[in-house]
């Protein structure tokens, strides 16, 4: 094939995120191959030795496509994200973490001082009398030391940087990767910049084989341990919360299929701004009831409302983070 | 909006107000042809239900500076699109409960239904939500929206 075309050099880095994103990256198994065919790995921590220094020096725009994925909350993620930037043609904010902010994003709901109170001084497994916090600079006998510094808000890789395109997923599907990297190395148009890519332009209902009926009239909500589902009926209808009816396919509803809830990790469809209130929009007319306290009473068995329908999307949503 | 506009006197809330337009809107005309003297602390947006009213519409307008959000429909089961209003209830009830876990004052959102003829009621309400909103102080939410810390 094409041995004449120079490879592509692809790079990809890991901001404030679990590591499942690079895994997926993994998860294409064999047709890595095909990738790097065409491809030059030229910067990925989870399996490269290549160092800061290096990505510095490289020429500016010599990296064709960065997948960056996780969020940005400290001073470490915030400087790679600049330095990517430069070095990159495309930079592609690759899951959910840097999308929308994901998980790490549940901590907008907390200040830096909280977060650092449970983690330093409350947590449970912890052996730490003197209630030592990290400091980002502190001289030691054997030199200074120098660690991040920890923001008080998370924030998505858009916040900081320029992004070229956003593929949606925790993690995304590796199928979808391979797809949007052969197309860029069979030279297709590239999309709009500032699209979302690798995902469908539909809602996971629209893909979802379950039995759906318009009578939803959904009186309490179950954890899914507390119900036995059906197997077939559409998981809201029996009442196990399911983020589909405003969540973006192209995954493949792979939860569901496997008889779990959506989540909402492919977050909102084009032109929503703000994920979580479309999703309470969506959960709410489902409710039954016309009294105030009926309709509380089933608002009631939904587990931290916020936390659920801003899952995988708080830093990226309007209001961003706990305003107090 | 600063600290120093709480200290002021003459600082008067912003209320973004989503009407109805079969009731509530109605009767905000009312009240002004009756001329009843409320607060002039409301800026109407007529919508054609308040079941139209997507709770994105309320966040944004915090986001951009509302100190409160008043949202007016018609009375139970008197709605021209006959459940218009019952959706827009089950929203609020939800929709209260996030912003509360959001850190927002609940008492910034508030649900009325007024039927076209209680131009007395919409008086009323707004002139209430106008103090409840003076001793809240301006709203925080934009500021926080805007200012990153690090």
């Amino acid at each position: 094939m094409a041995q004449d075309k120079p490879k592509l050099k692809l790079a990809v880095y890991w901001g404030a995120a679990c590591g499942g994103c690079c895994v997926s990256v993994l998860d294409v198994h064999e047709k890595l191959l095909d990738i790097l065919a065409h491809a030059d790995l030229v910067f990925w921590p989870i399996a490269l030795d290549i160092k800061y220094q290096d990505v510095e020096q490289m020429p500016d725009q010599s990296i064709d496509i960065t997948l960056f994925n996780g969020a940005v909350r400290n001073s470490e993620n915030e400087h790679m994200a600049h330095v990517l930037r430069r070095k990159s043609r495309i930079l592609v904010a690759y899951g959910s973490c840097a999308y929308l902010g994901g998980i790490p994003g549940l901590a907008n709901f907390y200040t830096k001082e909280e977060v650092f109170r449970r983690v330093y001084e409350e947590s449970e497994s912890l052996d730490n009398p003197q209630k030592i916090h990290p400091l980002p600079e502190n001289e030691v006998t054997e030199g200074h030391l120098h660690i991040p510094s920890f923001y008080n808000d998370v924030l998505t890789l858009a916040q900081v940087v320029d992004v070229d395109y956003f593929i949606p997923g925790c993690p995304p599907q590796s199928e979808r990767l391979v797809e949007v990297f052969m197309d860029i190395v069979n030279g297709s148009d590239l999309p709009l910049k500032g699209s979302v890519i690798g995902a469908s332009s539909k809602v996971q209902c629209d893909e979802c084989k379950r039995k759906k009926s318009d009578k939803k009239g959904i009186t309490r909500f179950y954890r899914p341990w507390e119900v036995t589902d059906d197997g077939m009926t559409c998981l809201n209808e029996q009442g196990i919360l399911c983020m589909g009816p405003a969540t973006r396919a192209g995954c493949g509803v792979r939860c569901v299929e496997g008889n779990a809830p959506c989540r909402g990790c492919y977050g909102p469809l084009d032109g929503i701004g703000d994920a979580g209130t479309r999703i309470l929009s969506a959960i709410a007319s489902m409710l039954d009831g016309k009294e105030p306290e009926e309709i509380n009473r089933a608002i009631d068995s939904i587990v931290d409302p916020a936390g659920t329908f801003y899952r995988f999307s708080l830093p990226g949503s309007k209001l961003r983070r706990k305003v107090s | 909006m600063s600290t120093i506009e709480n200290s002021n006197k003459d600082w008067s809330p912003r209320i973004i107000a989503f009407f109805c337009n079969w009731c509530t809107y109605t009767a905000s005309d009312l009240a002004g042809v009756s001329r009843l003297r409320y607060a002039p602390t409301t800026r109407v947006i007529r919508v054609m239900c308040s079941g139209r009213i997507d709770p994105e519409f309320v966040i944004e307008a915090f986001t951009q500076g509302a100190d409160g959000i008043l949202i007016g429909g018609c009375h139970p089961g008197d709605c021209h699109y006959s459940e218009g209003n019952y959706k827009c209830l089950r929203r609020y009830h939800l929709l209260q409960r996030v912003i509360g876990q959001m850190g927002i004052d609940q008492r910034r959102l508030r649900l009325e239904w007024i039927s076209a003829s209680e131009g007395k009621r919409l008086q009323e309400v707004v002139n209430e939500m106008t103090e409840t909103l003076r001793q809240l102080g301006p709203s925080p939410i934009k500021e926080v929206v805007q200012t990153v810390i690090k």
